[in-house]
This record gives C-alpha cells, sequence and structure tokens, in this order.
C-alpha cells in the first residue's frame, strides 16, 4: 500500500534533554572491560545491587551452560540463588535478570533479538519469565555479558547505563526525566548516543507511571527504527515485571553497544549459520504473502481467523465470535499500520511483524493531541483490548494499546482485568458507586482507558483493576459485592495470572495448555487448539499428554536461545505438508534450529536432545513454585470459564452445540432437562476429562499424581542438587 | 456421507476440497488437505474432487500464540 502520510511525523520530546541529563547525579561510576562472545557466550554475568551500589561480575560456569543452557535458564538460576523461600516480590533482594541467550544477536536467522526477563512475580508469587523483542539483550551480550542482575533498591529514581564503548558502567539519579516509555525511551536514546547514527546502537528498558501501581506492569524494551527515526518498544509483558523495576527506584536501564557487525557472536561456523538463515529468508520472501502475511499485517491476521473458529474471546471469555468482528479484523490494522517498511525487532528478521500504527493522534489523557506511532496491536492487544472488552473501534484499541506500552501495563492482562470487571458491572457486582463513576458496559473505550489514566496517577477504581483478576475476585468478595465461587468461575486466571486471549472451552488440550504451565496462563507454552478442537489429531488423553509434554518444551527452548517463537511456526516450508501429522512440528524448521545452535556453539545435538535441554530448566522451575509454596495438583486447576460455560446466556448461546455433546460424548438424552441441569452434567463431564487429562500429563512428565517431579526425573535430568531434592522430597513422602 | 477430521458431513457427486472448507468455515491459510491419505496440493482445491465415503483430514497448522 502507497503510504498517503507521512508516517515520521509524531510529537518529539528531547527539546529539555540535555538540561534533563544535566540534572543527573552520578552515584556510582564503575570501568569495565568489554568483550564479545565466544561461539554464543561471553561466560560473564553483571551483578548490579542498587542498596549497597555495587558493581560486580559473576563468572558464567559450563556447568550453568550444560544445565541451563542461558536466557530463561539463566534467569531462573541466579532468582533461585538470590531468594529464599520467604521473599516477597518487593524484598530487596528479589533479582530482575536479563539474558539474551546463546543464539540471541545472530542476524543470520530470522527471530534472534530476544531477551529473557525473570523475577518474582508480584501477581503469582513464584518466578515468571517474559520473552521480549527489542535491542537491549543482544546489545548487552555484546558489551560482554550473558546476563544483567539486579537486585537492591535505589533510595530515588536512577538510571544505570551499561556503555561498552565507553567502558563504563553507571548508576545515576535522575530525577527529571518523564518515566512514561514512548518519552522515557526517546530521551535516554539521545542522551546516550553520541549521535543521530548512533541511536541504533542504544536501547532503553523502562515501565511507565502505571507499572508504579500495577501488579500488571510491564517493561518496555526499546530499539530504534531509523526509517521511521523513531523509538519503537517490545514488551516484557507478563507477571508483573514492571511493578518490581519500578519498586526498585529504576526509571531506565540504557544500554550503548558496539556498532554492529555480522558476526558478533563469533560462530564457530558463520557460513553454516548464514545458509540456514538464507533458507529461511527465502522462505518468507516466497511465502509469506500465502501463509500469514506477518509482514504485512503481524499477529494481528489471526483476529478474524479465530472468530471464524469461535475462539476469539469475548465479554470475558463468554463467547467466541462476535458480529462486530469486520470492524477490527486484520484489513483494518493492515490500513493502520504503515506499509512498505521493514519492521523487525531485531537485524536480520525478515519476518519483519513488529507492526507500527504511525499517526495516531491521542484522544485522552496528559498526551492529548499528541502524534504518536503505536507499537501494535498484536492480535493479543486486538483481542484483549478490543472484543473481550466488547470493543470494537479501533481508534479506542490503539488509544488504550498506545497507554498500557507508555504507562508500563501489560495488555493481556488489562484486557483480561478489564473485561472480568466489565462482567462484573454487567452483573451487578459492581455498580457506579463501587467503581467511582466510571461506567464499564461492553464496549465503553473511554472508561477503559480512563482506567489507565487512573493506573497512572494512583488513584481511583484503576488501581483496583491493576492489581489483577485474583486479586480483584478477593476484595470484591471481601466488601461483599459478589459471590466468590462464582467471581472464581468468571474470573480468568491461573496462579495469579491473567489469560492470554484465546477461548479454551471446546480444546482439552488447551485447557492444560493454559492452567498446566509453569507461570501461569501464557499461550507461549503451548497451543493445541487446532491440533485437537479442529484437526482432532489427539484424541486421547494420551495424545494431549504427548502434545503437552513435547510442545511446552520445544517452545521453552526459545527462551533458552534468545530466539523467537513466530519464525517456527508462522511460516513453513513449502513442501512442510509431507510431513502429515507431524507437519504441526516444522520438522524442517527444527533442522535449521539444529543447524543454527551448531553452527554459533560448535555443540551438535539431535531433535530429543533440544527437548532435553529444556526438560531440565523446565522442571526445575516446578521445584522452583514448589520451594516458593505454589504446586501440586490444585495449582493446575483453572477457572470453569475456560472449560466449559458457567451462564445460562453461555449455554443457551450454543445450545445446539452442548445439547448434541450430551448425547454423543455424555450419553444422556437432554430432551425435557433444564438448562441448570444441563449446565451441571457439561461440569461434572468437563471437570473430570480435566482430572484425567492431568493425570495423563503428570504420568507423562515425570511427575506424581500430585504434579510434583520425582526423583527420578530429577537424576535423570542432572538438576538433583541437594537444594532441589530438599525442596521436593517433603512431598513425596 | 464423508468424515472430515474425523466427523461426518453430507457429500454430493462433484463435492471439491474447496467447498468443504467453505462448508466447513476452513478461513485459515495454513492447511494440510488429505482425502484418504493422499495429499492434495495447495491451488487444486478448487478441482480436487472428493469421492464419496472419503475420509478428509483438513490439518491445521498451529500458529496461534
Amino acid at each position: 500500500m502507497t503510504i498517503a502520510y507521512d508516517y515520521k511525523t509524531r510529537t518529539s520530546y528531547t527539546a529539555e534533554a540535555a538540561k534533563e541529563r544535566a540534572a543527573h547525579k552520578t552515584l556510582l561510576q564503575h570501568a569495565f572491560e568489554p568483550s564479545l562472545p565466544e561461539r554464543g557466550y561471553t561466560n560473564r554475568t553483571l551483578h548490579i545491587d542498587l542498596s549497597t551500589l555495587t558493581v560486580t561480575e559473576k563468572a558464567v560456569t559450563e556447568q550453568m551452560k550444560e544445565i541451563f543452557v542461558g536466557g530463561r535458564g539463566f534467569g531462573l538460576w541466579y532468582l533461585w540463588n538470590a531468594i529464599t523461600p520467604k521473599t516477597k516480590w518487593n524484598d530487596p533482594e528479589n533479582d530482575i535478570v536479563i539474558s539474551p541467550g546463546p543464539l540471541a544477536g545472530n542476524t543470520q536467522y530470522a527471530g534472534s533479538g530476544k531477551s529473557l526477563v525473570v523475577t518474582l512475580s508480584p501477581l503469582t508469587s513464584i518466578p515468571v519469565d517474559s520473552n521480549v523483542g527489542g535491542y537491549f539483550g543482544p546489545l548487552l551480550k555484546f558489551c560482554g555479558y550473558d546476563a544483567l542482575e539486579i537486585q537492591g533498591k535505589a533510595e530515588r529514581d536512577v538510571v544505570i547505563v551499561i556503555d561498552g564503548p565507553k567502558k563504563t558502567i553507571t548508576i545515576e539519579e535522575a530525577p527529571d526525566e518523564n518515566p512514561d516509555s514512548h518519552v522515557a525511551a526517546e530521551v535516554f536514546t539521545h542522551e546516550y548516543a553520541d549521535n543521530e547514527k548512533d541511536f541504533v546502537n542504544v536501547s532503553v528498558v523502562s515501565a511507565g507511571k502505571g507499572a508504579d501501581h500495577a501488579r500488571i506492569g510491564c517493561l518496555n524494551f526499546s530499539w530504534f527504527d531509523p526509517r521511521r527515526g523513531a523509538v519503537r518498544l517490545k514488551q516484557a509483558g507478563r507477571g508483573g515485571i514492571g511493578l518490581v523495576f519500578r519498586d526498585k527506584k529504576i526509571k531506565a536501564l540504557v544500554v550503548h553497544g558496539p556498532k554492529m557487525k555480522a558476526d558478533m557472536n563469533r560462530a564457530v561456523n558463520f557460513e553454516r549459520t548464514s545458509k540456514v538463515g538464507r533458507k529461511l529468508a527465502k522462505e518468507i520472501h516466497d511465502l509469506d504473502d500465502q501463509q500469514n502475511k506477518m509482514r504485512a499485517i503481524g499477529t494481528a491476521h489471526l483476529v478474524e481467523i479465530m472468530d471464524a473458529y469461535d475462539l476469539l474471546p469475548v465479554h470475558n471469555f463468554q463467547y467466541g465470535k462476535h458480529k462486530d468482528i469486520d470492524k477490527i479484523s486484520s484489513t483494518v490494522w493492515q490500513r493502520r499500520f504503515t506499509q512498505g517498511i521493514f519492521d523487525g525487532c531485531w537485524y536480520g528478521c525478515h519476518m519483519a511483524c513488529a507492526k507500527g500504527a504511525d499517526c495516531h493522534k491521542v484522544m485522552t489523557g496528559p498526551y492529548e493531541g499528541h502524534i504518536v506511532t503505536v507499537d501494535g496491536p498484536e492480535y493479543e492487544t486486538a483481542a484483549g483490548l478490543g472484543s473481550n472488552c466488547g470493543i470494537f473501534e479501533p481508534d479506542w484499541i490503539l488509544e488504550s494499546n498506545f497507554y498500557c506500552d507508555t504507562y508500563g501495563v501489560d495488555t493481556i492482562s488489562f484486557g483480561t482485568a478489564c473485561a472480568f470487571a466489565m462482567e462484573c458491572f454487567q452483573r451487578g457486582i459492581l455498580t457506579l458507586e463501587r467503581t467511582g463513576g466510571l461506567d464499564l458496559t461492553w464496549g465503553n473505550g473511554r472508561s477503559h482507558v480512563e482506567l489507565l489514566h487512573q493506573m497512572a496517577r494512583g488513584e481511583g477504581f484503576g488501581v483496583i483493576v491493576g492489581q489483577g483478576v485474583k486479586w480483584m475476585q478477593e476484595y470484591f468478595a471481601e466488601q461483599g459485592w459478589g459471590d466468590l465461587p462464582f467471581m472464581r468461575d468468571i474470573g480468568m486466571q491461573v496462579k495469579g495470572m491473567e489469560y492470554s486471549q484465546y477461548q479454551s472451552k471446546e480444546s482439552l488440550a488447551q485447557q492444560g495448555g493454559y492452567a498446566l504451565t509453569n507461570k501461569g496462563p501464557q499461550h507461549d507454552e503451548a497451543w493445541l487448539i487446532f491440533m485437537d478442537m479442529v484437526n482432532n489429531q489427539i484424541p486421547t488423553f494420551e495424545d494431549k499428554a504427548e502434545a503437552l509434554h513435547y510442545f511446552p518444551l520445544f517452545r521453552t527452548w526459545f527462551g533458552l536461545m534468545g530466539l523467537c517463537k513466530l519464525p517456527w511456526n508462522d511460516i513453513e516450508p513449502e513442501d512442510n505438508a509431507k510431513h502429515g501429522k507431524e507437519a504441526a512440528k516444522v520438522p524442517e524448521h527444527v533442522y535449521n534450529y539444529l543447524e543454527l545452535y551448531a553452527g554459533i556453539t560448535g555443540k551438535e545435538m539431535t531433535p530429543s536432545q533440544l527437548i532435553e535441554q529444556s526438560e531440565a530448566v523446565y522442571n526445575f522451575q516446578r521445584v522452583f513454585n514448589l520451594r516458593m509454596g505454589m504446586g501440586g495438583r490444585k495449582s493446575d486447576w483453572p477457572p470453569y470459564r475456560s472449560m466449559g460455560p458457567v451462564t445460562k446466556e453461555e449455554y443457551e448461546s450454543r445450545a445446539e452445540r452442548y445439547d448434541q455433546q450430551l448425547k454423543d460424548l455424555i450419553g444422556v438424552d437432554p430432551e425435557g432437562k433444564s438448562t441448570e441441569e444441563k449446565m451441571a452434567l457439561h461440569r461434572a463431564w468437563r471437570e473430570d476429562r480435566y482430572n484425567k487429562l492431568c493425570d495423563a500429563v503428570y504420568i507423562r512428565r515425570g511427575w506424581t499424581n500430585n504434579a510434583i517431579p520425582t526423583l527420578e526425573t530429577l537424576r535423570k535430568l542432572r538438576i538433583d542438587f541437594p537444594e532441589v531434592v530438599a525442596v521436593v522430597t517433603p512431598h513425596l513422602r | 456421507m464423508i468424515t472430515v477430521n474425523g466427523s461426518p458431513l453430507e457429500w454430493h457427486p462433484g463435492m471439491t476440497v474447496a467447498e468443504i472448507l467453505k462448508v466447513r468455515n476452513y478461513i485459515f491459510r495454513m492447511l494440510v488437505v488429505q482425502v484418504n491419505g493422499d495429499l492434495v496440493k495447495r491451488g487444486t482445491y478448487d478441482t480436487a474432487v472428493v469421492p464419496d465415503g472419503a475420509d478428509v483430514q483438513v490439518i491445521h497448522m498451529i500458529s496461534g500464540g
């Protein structure tokens, strides 16, 4: 599409940057010797304690690389050693660990710029890991560090600057910069780049004012987009990491890296990595337009597809489709996203799905009238902020997308939390009086965004929504506003984390794909709806258990390596169909990853060894949950709305389907039965099936019937460290 | 009658793969279609005729997430 407007037009925030920089007070300046990785690793971790203002380095040991690999694995290992079972999210010892992984930063293979962030979550009280694009992780690595570990708390707002070219790490009080991320990222980029050409070598991590008050706070990772002349943002969204970041009084993390070259990872066999990368680039070039159109629409291509399969969350996951879907479908977003411009969030990513909606004129709040580039919406955001809240107006979705990002609020959790609040409003659990006058009727975009403004100001009902669904359920019950069991049925959270935006009622495997996760219901572990519900490929409990073994572990591997999942299965080789039922694994792309891994690290690996790498970290995280007091079968139990119809309206909206299921699957004639009776039959059947699924999954994963990894499993995976065994042993008696 | 992904579908003479996808509202683009175990190439769905009694598999790739 021809660009019909000047997509480079946007409000600038740098007029006061020099003055703001001059107000900094340096608390610590530490000299360091930058280094480039060898075979993907620098073998050093940077540790910063903000309470004692100390900077130290830790060696990355061979054992760490063997067992924990990198990325999420390193984060979990450092966090394990940093905290105790009694640590709370806001204790100084809580860590924020950012680690890019050994394959991150290569520019040969699409989707190789990811960072993994790990902390003890304010939402769940267990470790959370979040996968994010932007340049920070790779530039950190090319300054010399496989991971950054931050403990302690500063007294006042600080910026931490890791400057490779200048060989310094500084901690500076930064009193004047606006923390809101679209401003902070631009201002700090200007402050720490040497000149305009150097903007691309700076990345900023920040969280805005919303993250000061919300357990659903997120982090924004920036990169400079030279075509737009704009600083762009990607989010480490899940689990409230933004709140931990702001609780430590970090206004921003800045990395200033060296000038990029092709082989900064210093691969063992660079040509091998290039060859496999070129093959994928050609596939994307030749096939993307016929497949998912990721380059034009990004993941927003899924909106109308999910609607067509009755999988789109509508009105707090009550329904799976909506008559107004055309108003927020991919064609709408394709028009809003500037076309014909490369949108990769790391060098060499031909997938280029980090779409930007330029020239959005902000309609409300402190930035009203400003012209901004909105990063997204991706599918999750369009569904979460849109259909799930009954909002089918793209301008309001863009408005709340923009404010979620700049205020540092996770769009997925915000969407699900708002949807819960809106259903409570629908059912009289909330009233205008209880919301402070906010009308939370479905589709009210203005109220939706006002919740975000309140969150950022630390006042009003917005702060309550910002605590997440679990907190709201308990608070509303304490106030005597609603029935707790009913709110637990409709509140879409497991382990304290909000669901991402897929309807799972008709896919038992996806019910497990959400609720059997380690960190909470995020689709990055397993997305099995098509395999299960549509393809009918995994009909037995054992089939589903096998899928819930393989796919979560395969996807975990991306988080160990610093890779994006999308180039794995949002593009596929032209002859992928030849693999038949195995095609969902995209076997040729699995081979690509083995090539990439061997090319960079020099280590040859089989597909089963890839899974074993993940399995050790995955099981370690499960034990970590147990160590923090969350574990066992009960922690894997989902809200009933993810399994079946909670209300009469839900049942009756799909009565034909549910009645047929009563006949065909449950063996009961629905004739003459009331809706309530039929709902009760469904619930008993669906909950029983979920229990049987758990039985099968736990066996396949090498866990007890109470979801505890056995000692044999720990030994097999070589994570039977004494402290790990000590956590598990009492639960095995 | 034919079966599509394990569930029955009324058949008529001359029925094509494209018709089946339309009836089932399978609008997703990343599909693998097999009729009685034989792969149907993309681009031929409009002309690929499905016989009565056929076992049709329309495998949707994962995508999503």
